[in-house]
């Protein structure tokens, strides 16, 4: 068992690994852990230091990413908005897949009326356009970081339901899972020990590609004002305040914006990658 | 076919309820009612609009009863009353809006459809090739880059800095005066970068989706039959595999409303385009609760018939599924 598993996972990092969309994806998402974490060590500026004198530079040798217009350096900026950023991502994700795990197993492994149940939930939180529903809720409430993810990660579970209920239904009639039952052991110890690490595969791709869903929704509240509040710097709320400088200050709206569409790329090229090499019916030539 | 078709209607009416049921929750679990954080936060709010919400919602009332009260306006479409000074009827202000939102929905959707299918085509009939991940590469970046941030950037470009598109709006000011076809051409040029925008933006999961189908039915025997008789690449392509190929991309069309209505808000508010996603932002961000609840039924009714419409041209295409085969 330990050797198969052993051979099997080294044979999903291989796959992974030599596709190189999905390493440099990989690489990119591992700097900007680094980056994130190592903030206040990496860059010599604050992101909230006010400096009257040097308002609305343009990229120099001593700031990268020039200044914004309250003198801030904006690769600073970039930096600390990283942490809201994969925050998000990481907190919203692991909310919508808990849920949507916790479902799909009670939906697929009991089936009856719970699965009735619990699939019509999912198939009228579907019909919701998702934006619309966030953006109702988050209005509500008094603006935090908190709130944001949490209703992105109450939104956003139905995908990864549907996903582990299919997969439950097949393996609850697997031969394992069979013999399992035959031997008398209880539906908590079948579910969790037998069924759930083998319906996990598809989860992971989806939570993978539900991070850069998470991280774009993120930037969308915020640049439309009801997300993170500045002074906080996010990716979005600094295109907000950059928007009104796009003739001659370009760098506080190219910068910000290529940040969200390079963490979202990565987290993508991870995702695809990750169903390549999971997915043992697309072998690769 | 017709039992098949009664089985899919009659399973929308708990659909209905649950749609109208979360939306009621989702306005009145918010901490403190609606009425008082109305007003608490909006001075703009008279007497009269409270009063009206209050009556509305029959708020004295217990939560049922509210709930069942405003479920049988629902019935005869009736939202009530919007909090905006104007204070018209929720109803008459969706209806004028929805025409917009959904016409223009509608070219994106035949827009992406006709861009995404053959290029998912072409990604799956030369896989691994360069174009095969140029193709990725394109479609990955419409759907990683921020709707709002390249509107931001093209509007910047074409509006301002070339000043060959209008940046606001769906039509000129005296385009009524116009004749239609300059009326016609006045529009389009309104209507680029909007539509350009929605559609590179929902690329990337129709031509991936199709790309992926593709690769399967090509690995077929029915395909390496069809190639060992010598049919030219053209046939097994377009005969052969695409028309099993394009079966499930109907039910993704139809999933792919809700999002593309969602996607609305952002455009619509960047070129001020007098849509449903226009009127829902200015309407969250007065707190116009009538209004807001409204938008979200409908907005959630419109998805459903979309599905319910996949669904059935679904049923039609395939007697597999009509038969509770597949």
């Amino acid at each position: 068992m330990s050797t198969a598993t052993y051979r099997h996972s080294t044979d999903i990092y291989n796959k992974f690994t030599s596709n190189r969309f999905a390493a440099a994806g990989a690489l990119i998402v591992l700097a900007l852990f680094v980056l994130s974490f190592l903030a206040p060590y990496i860059t010599p500026f604050s992101p909230d230091d006010l400096d009257a004198y040097h308002v609305l530079l343009p990229p120099s040798a001593n700031h990268w990413m020039g200044t914004d217009e309250l003198g801030r350096d904006v690769l600073t900026r970039i930096i600390y908005g990283a942490r809201i950023s994969l925050k998000v991502g990481f907190v919203a994700v692991g909310i919508s897949v808990f849920l949507g795990t916790v479902a799909g197993l009670l939906a697929g492994y009991f089936g009856g009326w719970i699965d009735q149940l619990l699939m019509r939930v999912v198939d009228i939180m579907l019909c919701f356009p998702t934006f619309f529903l966030i953006l109702a809720v988050i209005a509500m409430l008094e603006p935090s970081i908190w709130y944001i993810m949490i209703i992105i990660g109450l939104t956003g579970w139905m995908g990864v339901a549907r996903l582990v209920r299919a997969e439950v239904l097949s393996l609850r009639e697997r031969d394992f899972v069979v013999a399992a039952r035959c031997i008398g052991a209880s539906h908590m110890r079948i579910i969790f020990r037998h069924i759930l690490p083998n319906a996990m595969s598809p989860v992971f791709v989806s939570a993978t590609l539900g991070v850069a869903g998470a991280i774009l929704i993120e930037s969308s509240l915020s640049f439309l004002g009801i997300g993170v509040q500045p002074p906080v710097p996010s990716w979005g709320n600094m295109l907000t305040a950059g928007k009104d400088y796009l003739e001659f200050a370009w760098w506080l709206s190219l910068f910000p914006g290529t940040a969200i569409l390079v963490t979202v790329i990565a987290y993508n090229l991870v995702g695809e990658g990750l169903r390549d090499a999971l997915d043992p019916r697309i072998s690769r030539m | 076919m017709l039992g098949y078709l009664l089985n899919r209607v009659l399973l929308l009416i708990p659909l209905f309820i649950g749609i109208t049921l979360i939306t009621f929750l989702v306005i009145h679990l918010a901490p403190g009612e609606p009425v008082e954080m109305q007003t608490a936060l909006s001075p703009k709010v008279s007497a009269k609009s409270r009063e009206r919400m209050r009556e509305f919602y029959g708020l004295d009332k217990p939560l049922h009863v509210q709930y069942l009260t405003w479920l049988k306006r629902l019935s005869k479409l009736d939202f009530g009353r919007s909090f905006a000074p104007d204070g018209r009827p929720v109803t008459d202000k969706i209806k004028e809006r929805i025409p917009v939102t959904l016409s223009i929905n509608f070219i994106a959707l035949i827009l992406e459809f006709g861009l995404a299918v053959p290029i998912g085509i072409l990604a799956a009939r030369y896989r691994n090739s360069a174009i095969d991940k140029t193709i990725t590469l394109f479609v990955f970046l419409g759907f990683a880059v921020p709707t709002f941030w390249l509107s931001l950037l093209l509007m910047y470009f074409f509006g301002v800095k070339l000043g060959i598109l209008p940046i606001s709006g769906l039509h000129s000011l005296g385009a009524e005066k116009m004749t239609p076809f300059a009326w016609l051409i006045d529009t389009s040029r309104h209507l680029v970068m909007p539509l350009g925008v929605a559609t590179f933006g929902a690329l990337a999961g129709l031509s991936r989706y199709t790309r992926s189908t593709m690769l399967e039915v090509l690995g077929q025997d029915y395909i390496t039959t069809a190639r060992a008789k010598g049919l030219t690449e053209r046939v097994v392509i377009f005969r052969h595999a695409l028309r099993n190929a394009l079966l499930p991309i109907i039910t993704i069309l139809g999933f792919s409303l809700p999002g593309l209505i969602g996607g609305s808000v952002i455009f619509e508010t960047i070129f001020a385009i007098p849509g449903m996603g226009q009127l829902f932002y200015m309407g969250v961000m007065s707190r116009d609760y009538p209004l807001v609840m409204g938008i979200l039924v409908i907005g959630a009714f419109l998805t459903l018939a979309g599905n319910l419409l996949a669904d059935l041209t679904y049923a039609f295409a395939d007697p597999r599924i009509r038969h509770g085969r597949a």
